[in-house]
């Protein structure tokens, strides 16, 4: 014995510890992941000892070697393990290891939950301390919900190391299981006047996290935290109380007022820049304390100066913009924090006057920035600036088209799709820049060539996209088509991405039927025939494409354009109708219309269209609905040839439908166009611009032209209305002249340089005006907005003690009320449950009939006039004995039910899983009660070690029936029903993997005939899929095959055959059993129908 | 509230990280990848904070290793430096003048030193002997533990 021990101690010593560990990969620098792997190997070995010290350094290692990036989540189980050792040394590395490896979908961590507990009620504080701190990195709902009682007990512990750690730990609770917040914040607030000052430092935190995010809830406790505030002298604790006003302060306006006095003293008192930071980002009273930090050499509180103005500029945006100077300047910083924090606030600060410079400026910073992230940024911010609210700000819309042709000069951008859709933007809705635009758009055209240098890498050329069509879609404007056609189709063309050259294409249509239409007068007919011939030779390169998109319409075009040249050669007049191809005008259409189409009266999306099938169809609807998309889709009606005048009558109806409906909205009243009505705006002219500038020198920056035009033409406007001014004050003599004194222009003087008409984006006739678009459901700090201050009801306080079966609950609240709740159970709550799935009501079955799972969806469904339940059978995938069985209940009758107890006599293979400590023929409580008319869900955990065989187990269900005046108790017998299908998961596989599957010779086969099955093949599969839990790998015409997984772990694969009513399934697994019971199912399933 | 703590060193390799809500290993990963990068990128002289997705990332260079610190976007950028400056404070203050080594092969010592200043993503204790005393009482009753333990082994 002796010898043992010595020998056990002597191999200890043999054992790396976590310092060999560390130094062994030092050494091994050239072969890490050789080395590693032989480490872990050991490390497997170490941890099947049964020496809870040798695991533990193991688990060390191991802790050790997750941080490298390895994955060590085979080894969950053995943390567990050393978790559970009664010594300390040991299990604060358990506890490391898994506040390390553990997640939410670790499934050992069920396992943890008793362990827990034990460790939280340890008399040793250094136990409970490691246990609270290594349930804050791994706390799921399930522990949240079982152990929210012992942690709000340990709120009050007597060692102030425990009831610190209790109280931060609250709040991933409260994150966890919402309805432990009212229960608990009553302790929660007596721990802000807790006499040791780290709990206290807790206590706020954890209120200030909560009220940041609801913080109407907590307006009750601003006397408290004003209090803290004046005492405390914690600069830690202080921050946050004053983070915590800061977001109470727009609820209730008296607290600032009050809050002025501290926080000045706080600002003028304190030396802690942190503290000070707060403060100012608090009250934000002073701008100019922020400029101090903004132009202090220290880069963190620059920093932090920009970032505070830009929360200030929310509100006050006029006392931002003094120092756009200063931010300006801050563009220039070498560090790219600060600028891309200087180009936020640019943003916000940007008006019709500074625009210009602003956008200017940037500019020259595109040209000086070196890395491309940083470019990328700021071409969208240039962007951004000027496209927001609508193009608010750009008086002069020639000047942006021209700077949006500068950005394309940028190389290896991605953006090139952003600049493209500005294009095309502001070319539809500005109709007055079309001219312009289309001008511009033809030199890009023409010099694509600079462009397209090197298409692989470069977004850029995304912007040709937009050329090509805005020249195509606006080609009455151009000066010269031919030319810009020939542009159009260069055989370079062929080198850009599929999507552009098949816009490209589209739109040389376009140009052809401009030329063809400026031709028609003269009498030389040359030209036109020309420009066919150009089409006719060009446009086969296209035919060619590989892109399908190209080659389609190239050839659509190429056909009709050789169409036209034998008319042509005929004498016979094409323009006109070729032209009529391409007429009729595009309206924008608002990204939101859509959603926004009101639901019109009387119409109820949810209602059925026909009346609800019944059960059985309902089954049969149910693949087909899955497997229509599939269908080819041949259906879609052609579209017929519609001749010249038809479609020209449409055209004019549906122009005379929009003229005569109020609610389309064609060139809208924007506020653009008030400057169009305002008098006096007409008397202003607009300047001309000479188009003679050198646009065509496609290297050089011409968007600085524009800003001179633009100084230019204001100060015209301004000496006019100067004059106009002047003429007024003679008018009116009497009047007092210094008043109008001009100024510096205010923003309303500024006047678009053209008669801009920006069109809105069209939207549904009656669109609803909600915003509420930009909420997030998914937020989990949304749940936690209770009210804090109603009086706590019974039913809310925390479950003691939950037992397992009930754990997977949907609802965890009835789960608590159940525990807790008196008779008198509140109604309130019931209404809430509505809204549980109510499938299946119209099928009645007599009491205490058994179904099987007949229609092998493993419903079991009873109804007896009081009760009705339906059930789902499943596997459970994470562990391969296990079944969840979920059970929806629904109270059918008027009266009260409660107390049920759900029962199942045990077979040999199966068995029910009791809580600890319960009888093998106890029932299990349904952890919740039944109010008329509700319904609810409960799921039964079952362990089963054979699966291949399908089961029936025995089963009672008792409840009593509570009415006003009296109860009844009553009985439901029923029988569940385990098919081998429910042991089947559905899991996809991969054909190569299949195909390996089937090599490996492992399997058993078997196979079946189905005679007389009348269903398409795809309804067939659907069928097998949805019923037996198969997936299909792979397709081919009237064959298919098919793979499902048991919980076990057994493959079974199916190939299925199907020619005239007869399917054959060859089916192979690893088990034959259980593949013959499958396909008994199957076979079942398919003689039903 | 904090997300994360990371340290590493000027050659990217990863010495200590702390996650103060359950995220997977790839989640783990990415962010790891992604912070050293933009850390290490960034030039000397320039300012503590980076904007991340919708994190605030404050960092700080001591010697050869990186503290890397994620918080929420509320959250006060110079009180994070301060977190990470306190917590290297007791580090140092346990380890004796704290190297980059010292981290390395007592890397369990480094947690239970952040676990007992932060938890959950919050600081737990403000008071450096507060969290100095509860470190050296749980390392007495670890050595208590050990010592217990070879009486076991040698007589038992």
């Amino acid at each position: 014995m002796a010898l043992k021990i010595v020998k056990g101690s002597i191999d200890r010593m043999f054992d790396k510890n976590l310092q060999d560990l560390v130094r062994g990969i030092r050494n091994h620098k050239d072969d890490e992941a050789k080395y590693i792997s032989t480490c872990i190997d050991e490390i497997k070995q170490e941890l099947k000892q049964d020496n809870i010290a040798v695991k533990a350094n193991a688990v060390c290692k191991l802790t050790y070697l997750q941080m490298l990036g390895y994955d060590v989540s085979w080894a969950a189980f053995n943390i567990v393990e050393v978790m559970s050792s009664s010594k300390f040394t040991y299990k604060r590395i358990g506890y490391l290891a898994a506040s390390q490896c553990f997640h939410e979908s670790t499934d050992v961590i069920m396992l943890t939950t008793n362990q827990i507990r034990k460790d939280l009620s340890s008399p040793n504080q250094y136990d409970t301390g490691v246990a609270l701190t290594g349930l804050s990195c791994f706390v799921t709902p399930d522990l949240a919900r079982d152990l929210a009682n012992d942690i709000m007990t340990l709120m009050s512990h007597t060692k102030p190391y425990i009831r610190k750690k209790a109280v931060l730990i609250m709040y991933k609770v409260f994150l966890k299981y919402p309805e432990s917040l009212r229960p608990a914040f009553p302790r929660l607030k007596e721990k802000l006047e807790d006499p040791d000052p780290g709990v206290q430092s807790a206590a706020v935190n954890v209120i200030c996290e909560l009220a940041r995010r609801n913080p109407k809830n907590y307006l009750s406790l601003a006397p408290l935290f004003f209090k803290l505030m004046t005492s405390s002298t914690n600069n830690w604790v202080l921050i946050k109380i004053i983070k915590l006003f800061g977001a109470l302060t727009p609820l209730e306006p008296r607290l600032g007022k009050k809050l002025i006095e501290p926080l000045t003293n706080l600002i003028h008192s304190t030396s802690a820049m942190s503290l000070l930071y707060e403060c100012v980002n608090t009250v934000i009273l002073c701008v100019q304390k922020l400029r101090i930090l903004i132009e202090d050499s220290d880069q963190n509180l620059k920093y932090l100066g920009l970032l505070a103005m830009s929360k200030i500029l929310k509100t006050h945006p006029k006392s931002v913009q003094s120092h756009k100077d200063l931010i300006l300047q801050c563009l220039d910083d070498k560090d790219e924090s600060i600028r891309l924090r200087a180009l936020d606030l640019l943003y916000g600060m940007v008006s019709k006057k500074n625009l210009m410079e602003i956008v200017k400026k940037l500019m020259l910073h595109v040209d000086k920035a070196e890395g491309t992230t940083y470019r990328d940024e700021l071409l969208t911010k240039i962007i951004d600036i000027c496209s927001q609210s609508n193009y608010q700000y750009i008086t002069n819309f020639e000047w942006y088209i021209s700077i949006l042709v500068e950005l394309t000069r940028l190389e290896g951008t991605r953006h090139g799709h952003l600049i493209a859709s500005q294009m095309l933007d502001v070319a539809i809705r500005v109709k007055a820049i079309r001219a312009f635009a289309v001008a511009q758009m033809a030199t890009l055209l023409d010099n694509a060539h600079l462009l397209t240098g090197n298409t692989q890498r470069n977004g850029i050329c995304e912007v040709l996209y937009a050329a090509a069509w805005i020249c195509g879609e606006f080609s009455e404007h151009l000066e010269n088509p031919a030319q810009t056609l020939e542009a159009m189709l260069r055989p370079k063309v062929a080198t850009l991405p599929g999507h552009i050259q098949a816009v490209y294409v589209q739109n040389t249509a376009k140009l052809f039927a401009t030329i063809l239409k400026s031709q028609e007068g003269n009498a030389d007919g040359t030209t036109s025939e020309e420009t066919t011939q150009l089409m006719i030779d060009r446009l086969p390169l296209f035919v060619q494409s590989a892109n399908l998109e190209v080659q389609e319409r190239a050839s659509c075009i190429l056909q009709l354009v050789k169409y036209i040249q034998k008319l042509q050669q005929k004498d016979v007049e094409v323009a006109e109708e070729v032209s009529a191809l391409f007429a009729g005008e595009l309206n924008p259409v608002a990204p939101k219309a859509q959603k926004k189409v009101p639901v019109p009266e009387g119409l109820d999306l949810d209602a059925w269209i026909n009346e609800p099938p019944s059960e059985s169809e309902s089954e049969d609807e149910q693949p087909k609905a899955i497997f229509t998309k599939e269908e080819p889709k041949h259906s879609r009606p052609r579209h017929t040839e519609v001749d010249e005048k038809e479609l020209a009558k449409r055209r004019e109806a549906r122009k005379q439908e929009q003229a005569n409906n109020p609610f389309y909205i064609k060139a809208s009243p924007s506020s653009q166009k008030v400057y169009q009505d305002a008098p006096g705006v007409e008397h202003i002219p607009v300047v001309q611009i000479d188009l003679s500038v050198p646009l065509k020198v496609p290297g050089l920056p011409m968007s600085d032209q524009y800003v001179k035009l633009e100084e230019e033409r204001r100060q015209k406007e301004r000496a006019e209305k100067k004059k106009k001014e002047k003429k007024k004050r003679k008018e009116k003599r009497s009047g007092r002249g210094k008043k109008h004194d001009s100024g510096p222009e205010s923003e309303e003087d500024i006047t678009p340089a053209h008669m801009v008409d920006i069109v809105t984006e069209e939207m549904p006739e009656n669109a609803l005006p909600s915003d509420e678009d930009d909420k997030d459901p998914n937020d989990p700090h949304k749940a936690l907005d209770i009210d804090l201050d109603k009086p706590l009801a019974d039913s809310e306080k925390l479950p003691v003690r939950s037992h397992r079966a009930a754990e997977a609950l949907k609802s965890p609240v009835e789960d608590a009320e159940a525990e807790n709740a008196g008779p008198q159970e509140s109604k309130k709550k019931s209404s809430k449950d509505k809204k549980e799935k109510k499938k299946d009501k119209d099928r009645k079955v007599d009491a205490g009939n058994l179904i099987t799972s007949t229609d092998l969806l493993h419903l079991v469904s009873l109804t007896d006039g009081f009760l009705f339940f339906v059930c789902d059978i499943q596997g459970n995938l994470q562990d391969g004995s296990q079944v969840v069985v979920s059970v929806i209940f629904e109270n059918k009758c008027s009266s009260f039910l409660k107390s049920m107890e759900f029962n199942v006599l045990d077979s040999l293979n199966s068995k029910l899983q009791r809580p600890e400590g319960s009888g093998p023929h106890d029932g299990l409580t349904v952890p919740f009660q039944l109010p008329p008319g509700v319904s609810n869900e409960a799921r039964f955990v079952f362990t089963v070690q054979s699966i291949v065989m399908p089961q029936k187990l025995k089963g009672t269900l008792t409840f009593i029936v509570k009415n006003e005046d009296s109860s009844t108790h009553e009985k439901l017998d029923f029988k569940l029903h385990f098919t081998c299908t429910s042991y089947l998961i559905t899991t996809p596989c991969y054909s190569d993997a299949f195909a390996k599957l089937l090599e490996s010779g492992d399997l058993k086969s078997s196979s079946i005939r189905l005679e007389g099955v009348n269903m398409p093949f795809h309804h067939l599969l659907a069928r097998i899929c949805f019923h037996h839990h198969f997936s299909v790998v792979e397709r081919i015409d009237s064959c298919a095959s098919m793979y499902s997984r048991s919980i076990q772990g057994h493959h079974v694969c199916l190939l299925v055959k199907t020619s005239a009513q007869t399917v054959s399934i060859d089916a192979k697994c690893d088990e034959p059993t259980l593949l013959g019971n499958v396909l008994d199912e199957i076979k079942q399933t398919f003689s039903q129908c | 509230m904090m997300r994360f703590l990371l340290l590493f060193s000027r050659q990217g390799r990863l010495r200590l990280q702390k996650w103060f809500t359950p995220m997977t290993e790839r989640e783990k990963k990415k962010i790891i990848r992604d912070m050293t990068t933009l850390v290490l990128a960034r030039q000397p002289r320039s300012c503590n904070f980076i904007q991340w997705k919708d994190l605030k990332i404050i960092y700080k260079r001591y010697a050869s290793l990186y503290f890397c610190l994620g918080v929420e976007n509320q959250e006060n950028e110079l009180l994070a430096l301060e977190v990470i400056h306190r917590y290297v404070e007791l580090l140092d203050k346990y380890f004796g003048n704290v190297c980059e080594l010292d981290i390395i092969f007592n890397f369990e010592k480094a947690y239970f030193i952040l676990d007992e200043f932060l938890m959950g993503g919050e600081i737990q204790e403000t008071s450096k002997q507060m969290v100095n005393r509860s470190i050296e009482a749980s390392d007495m009753l670890q050595e208590d533990d050990s010592s217990e333990w070879y009486e076991v082994e040698l007589f038992g």
